[in-house]
């Protein structure tokens, strides 16, 4: 029954209806959460004793490139998928994957520059996760840019599997290797599991916005899947009479 | 199919494309000369403090050597690519990866091994101190090699493609990352007279892991250009 599942979801027909019904739920969802989390962040949580009111912006700041990181290895591990079993449905997934990813990047990078200015008094500095996340938009927009100079979608969504996948495999060597060379970034707060060394008043806020673009991030890419696969099942029967109905 | 015939694949192939070049040779010479140009350029830019060009020429060596690499890239697949030689490769019953490492060993041989006799010249010019040059050439003997590995995993991603050239660098130049930054440090490293150990093993280790790596999905990456 399971294995059923699976092959049912790989079958575009299947996907194209049941993520018209996901889509909905998973907007609404994400947009409560944004609206909450927002609240409790900007509202609710108390200033910074030391940032003052500048930290907030990690409420959008650190979800962003928690999901640059995240989104990388989804990609990446879409593109394995559908190089192994020939799941077309896995290469969509991937490529519509790419450009949500290399925005998130991008927001991570703004945000981050932007909290910067009044905290380190400067917009760029080298230090390590700001470097290795630049890098991390390279990778993507690298991917992009190959993805769209392949002409046929097939072979592209083959090529940009392989190029994700020695992107992952050089994402921790590059990550350290930027770490080593300069750190100024302060360490991470949140991932020390006993004790965590951010108040809860802050990190509520936190996990919700978390969630939310999690949630934002599967109803886009759904969305941009959807594209794809009508775009490249247009000749089959199934498109057809969808396009005949509306 | 017994080793031995793999062996001789292997050498023939190694010697081809030797022998490809050496009838070349302008094409051995220019990465070469840009690799000195650019290098010399850069004092002229910055000035010429020698106290300045000490503290950038590793880094500024090691950039040039990447671009001068990345230059010479397209020609390990391009023409294989263009005569049909490459798809007579897939054919073949060797292992496509091997073939590939043959192929890289010679590019690196011809454009790699002169980055290497040129560099202490450089080194030189930038006024760096003899250890400093020592280890410079350790690093150029033990990265270069890593430098056309990497690289032909984007060749091989890029040869079909007709301007394949601006999309190679965006995909190889972010994978270079970690190697300039572990070499440039290890020089800039011994010219203050510290050990480099540690640098000079992550390299190695960079090394090991692309050796390994890199040609399969350099194979790969080949089927699917040629599909």
């Amino acid at each position: 029954m399971f294995n059923n599942f699976f092959h049912k979801m790989a079958s575009p027909k299947y996907f194209y209806r049941i993520s018209g019904i996901l889509i909905p739920w998973l907007a609404a969802g994400s947009a409560l959460l944004f609206l909450a989390g927002l609240y409790y962040g900007l509202v609710k949580a108390p200033p910074d004793y030391q940032q003052g009111d500048s930290y907030r912006i990690m409420f959008i700041h650190v979800p962003a490139a928690w999901m640059s990181m995240f989104i990388y290895m989804v990609m990446a591990g879409a593109g394995a998928i559908g190089l192994i079993w020939r799941i077309k449905l896995a290469e969509i997934m991937a490529i519509s994957s790419a450009t949500i990813g290399a925005w998130f990047t991008f927001l991570a990078l703004v945000t981050g520059s932007i909290w910067g200015k009044p905290m380190w008094g400067t917009w760029w500095v080298w230090d390590a996760r700001l470097t290795s996340e630049l890098i991390l938009l390279f990778l993507y927009l690298g991917v992009i840019a190959l993805y769209n100079a392949i002409d046929d979608k097939r072979t592209a969504a083959r090529a940009v599997a392989i190029l994700a996948l020695v992107g992952v495999v050089n994402i921790p060597i590059i990550h350290y290797s930027v770490e080593w060379w300069n750190t100024l970034h302060q360490g991470p707060t949140v991932t020390k599991f006993d004790k965590p060394s951010i108040h809860l008043s802050m990190l509520i806020p936190l996990l919700q916005m978390a969630v939310a673009f999690k949630l934002y991030y599967a109803f886009v890419v759904l969305m941009r899947a959807r594209c794809e696969v009508l775009e490249r099942e247009r000749n089959t029967g199934w498109v057809r009479e969808l396009a005949e109905k509306t | 199919m017994t080793s031995d015939s793999l062996l001789r694949a292997f050498s023939l192939l190694l010697k081809r494309d030797l022998t490809l070049a050496m009838r070349h040779r302008a094409e051995m010479i220019n990465p070469l000369l840009f690799f000195v140009l650019v290098t010399s350029l850069f004092p002229l830019g910055i000035g010429a403090d020698p106290k300045l060009l000490q503290a950038v020429g590793p880094g500024v060596i090691w950039v040039a050597a990447l671009l001068a690499a990345l230059l010479s890239l397209e020609g390990i697949f391009r023409s294989d690519f263009e005569d049909g030689t490459l798809e007579q490769f897939l054919l073949s019953s060797h292992p496509v990866s091997v073939l590939v490492i043959a192929k890289v060993l010679a590019h690196w041989l011809i454009t790699g091994l002169p980055l290497l006799v040129i560099s202490p010249l450089l080194g030189v010019l930038l006024g760096l101190p003899a250890d400093a040059i020592l280890i410079l050439l350790v690093t150029l003997a033990l990265g270069t090699p890593v430098l056309s590995l990497i690289g032909a995993v984007g060749v091989a991603l890029t040869v079909g493609l007709r301007k394949g050239g601006m999309i190679l660098s965006l995909l190889v130049l972010p994978l270079y990352v970690p190697l300039l930054i572990f070499a440039a440090s290890a020089v800039d490293t011994a010219a203050a007279g510290l050990p480099v150990t540690a640098h000079l093993s992550l390299i190695s280790a960079l090394l090991v892991l692309s050796l390994s790596l890199s040609p399969l999905a350099t194979a790969a990456a080949l089927r699917i250009s040629l599909s």
